[in-house]
């Protein structure tokens, strides 16, 4: 068997088990890749169908349309992102905190909201959202609140803001001001979504995270926060690392959402590259957009890698010191 | 302990924020006006509480006809791409298991990619890969696309499965003299079974919720259940059936976790 493991020209049993799955996906996921990535590089045909080779298509991209919806799409994923680990974070900590009975309860029921469909779930919030519903007046009160907090600040600043997504470009007026087709919906309705993906990563890892350091960073006189922020978050932050992926990943991918509440307010990569795939049959367009969030969803996972094994590495480091220093000092004590 | 309060009270939040929209969608199945979605007449009277979505979908009512064929094709959908995705999975997990050639690392990228990609992502190249090959959507491109991403995952729970089985168990029945085969079908599968119906029950419930990658390849006409709940506008006179038809799923998924809880349970406690 482990000589099996050693073998650098695959043999026919290994042909034979890998060829279904590896020829599947090749033929189904890999060359489809390429499809797209060469589809960017052809022209448009009125009929909807792909030109020739041109780089027209990478041209029109400047259109001031495009930055913005690649703008907007990630600023709103990492709006998500971070409400999802804000909320996540005390979740996980409360949940591996309790008896292992209630933890694979609470645990669980985490994960149940699930077994319904996720359309289903979206219409339900849609439904909700209505402007007649109780939600759209704490909307409004919460928009008034955001008008009061900026209002005085000078017009660059609230420019500014407005271009974060923080305060709202004009003042509010109930009747236009509603909840649902809204970014504010979008956001509300995918931290919905993504929140369990963020607490389950951050719960296994606070499940393994050793409890009593925290008392003991107490007995030498840290405040709470600060132990929970020294402590706690460090011992999590493989966790933490996986459930930034886990919400970041899909918001940028996020379609569905947008489409159902976001209105004409809201509309995403994901919108667009629908729109532009399905709706007006711009191919090459829709390729050139797919390509552009791969690309955003590449950086991520890139640098995760990379801190990753800084992190290993680092790691390793200490480890070899300490050996290191355990070592010297043994061979002291032996010299004495 | 400060903190400790502060958590548990953020966790009860979180847990109301997770349930109020499923407790919503038992609510609408009952709601007897499906246009506005509401209980109430516009002189703001309770209008009580409905029956008839569930009447419709027992009887099988044109108004829901639509929605029960959809319902149907995803069933359908699911439960084939399931099955295969299983098979590849499995014949996956197995070459990534027990090889570390070149071979395997191009094979472990190309099952590893698809999971951590948007779905958007693999929908728009399979419709670009069905254009440039000049298919026409429908059943079987939707069935194609539901199997590429359930396969990964599948080889994901299996390879885990495998990570704890012992290779020596094999290596003895080939020493006991069973052939490849005999040694997979009787010994081998046997053991890897639960982490393949783990995977085939994670694909299913993929395969039965997607939305994004079918809208993609699913050509004008052909509508699975997600599909067509979200091509019903908010003008739709039937909408509470979707929310009955909702939650008659969910109550069938609840006995059956709940069955195999017991199932499990006291298999287990047989053991002991």
């Amino acid at each position: 068997m482990n000589d099996n493991k050693r073998t650098r020209f695959p043999n026919r049993a290994e042909w034979l088990v890998t060829a279904p799955s590896f020829l599947w996906l090749a033929l189904f996921f890999a060359v489809p890749a390429v499809i797209v990535l060469a589809f960017t590089f052809h022209g448009h045909d009125a009929s909807g169908g792909v030109g020739e080779w041109s780089l027209s298509t990478w041209r029109e991209l400047v259109d001031p349309d495009y930055p913005a919806i690649v703008w907007n799409t990630l600023r709103i994923s990492f709006e998500v992102t971070l409400w999802s680990i804000v909320l996540a974070v005390p979740c996980a900590y409360a949940i591996a905190r309790m008896s292992p009975k209630w933890r694979s309860i609470v645990a669980g029921s985490i994960m149940l909201p699930f077994w319904t469909s996720f359309v289903v779930r979206v219409f339900a919030w849609k439904t909700m959202l209505h402007p007649d519903g109780w939600l759209q007046a704490c909307y409004l009160v919460f928009l008034r609140v955001r008008e009061w907090l900026f209002g005085w600040l000078p017009a660059f600043l609230q420019k500014a803001l407005v271009l974060l997504g923080v305060a709202s470009s004009g003042p509010v007026d109930p009747a236009t001001s509603t909840i649902l087709d809204s970014e504010a919906a979008v956001v509300l309705v995918s931290v919905y979504t993504f929140l369990p993906f963020a607490i389950m990563p951050i719960y296994t890892a606070a499940e393994k995270f050793d409890f009593s350091l925290l008392e003991a960073a107490r007995d030498l006189g840290a405040k709470n926060f600060y132990a929970f922020r020294k402590i706690f978050i460090p011992g999590i932050r493989q966790g933490l690392v996986s459930a930034v992926l886990m919400v970041f990943i899909p918001a940028i991918g996020s379609y569905v959402i947008p489409q159902m509440l976001g209105g004409t307010d809201c509309v995403l990569i994901g919108n667009k590259i629908f729109m532009r795939a399905i709706q007006n049959r711009n191919i090459p367009h829709a390729s050139a957009l797919a390509t552009l969030m791969a690309v955003s969803v590449l950086i991520p996972i890139g640098l995760s890698m990379w801190w990753k094994k800084r992190q290993d590495s680092r790691d390793r480091r200490r480890l070899e010191e300490q050996t290191a220093r355990l070592m010297t000092s043994s061979m002291e004590g032996g010299v004495q | 302990m400060k903190r400790s309060m502060f958590s548990v009270f953020v966790l009860s939040a979180v847990l109301a924020f997770l349930y109020v929209p499923i407790i919503l969608v038992v609510a609408y199945g009952f709601v007897p006006n499906g246009i506005a979605m509401t209980f109430f007449a516009s002189d703001g009277s309770f209008l009580g509480f409905t029956g008839k979505w569930y009447g419709y979908i027992f009887g099988g009512h044109h108004a829901v006809r639509a929605l029960l064929e959809s319902f149907w094709l995803s069933l359908i959908v699911a439960g084939i791409s399931t099955l295969v995705s299983c098979v590849l999975g499995t014949t996956s997990a197995l070459a990534l298991h027990k090889w570390r050639g070149r071979l395997q690392s191009i094979h472990h990228a190309l099952v590893y990619t698809p999971l951590i990609m948007p779905d958007i992502l693999i929908g728009i190249s399979l419709l670009m890969l069905f254009v440039a090959c000049g298919v026409e959507c429908g059943f079987w491109t939707i069935l194609i696309a539901h199997v590429t991403f359930c396969v990964s995952y599948v080889t994901m729970t299996v390879l885990a499965r495998l990570a704890d089985f012992d290779d020596r168990i094999t290596e003895a029945a080939y020493d006991l003299g069973a052939g490849p085969w005999y040694a997979f079908f009787h010994v081998q599968l046997p053991i890897l079974l639960p982490g393949i119906v783990a995977g085939g029950l994670l694909a299913f419930t993929l395969s039965i919720d997607d939305v994004v990658i079918t809208s993609f390849v699913n050509g004008a006409g052909t509508n699975t259940f997600p599909t067509y709940v979200s091509s019903m506008t908010k003008h739709s006179r039937n909408l509470p059936s979707v929310f009955a038809l909702s939650t008659l799923m969910l109550i069938f998924t609840c006995v059956l976790v709940g069955l195999s809880k017991l199932i499990t349970g006291r298999t287990q406690s047989k053991r002991k």
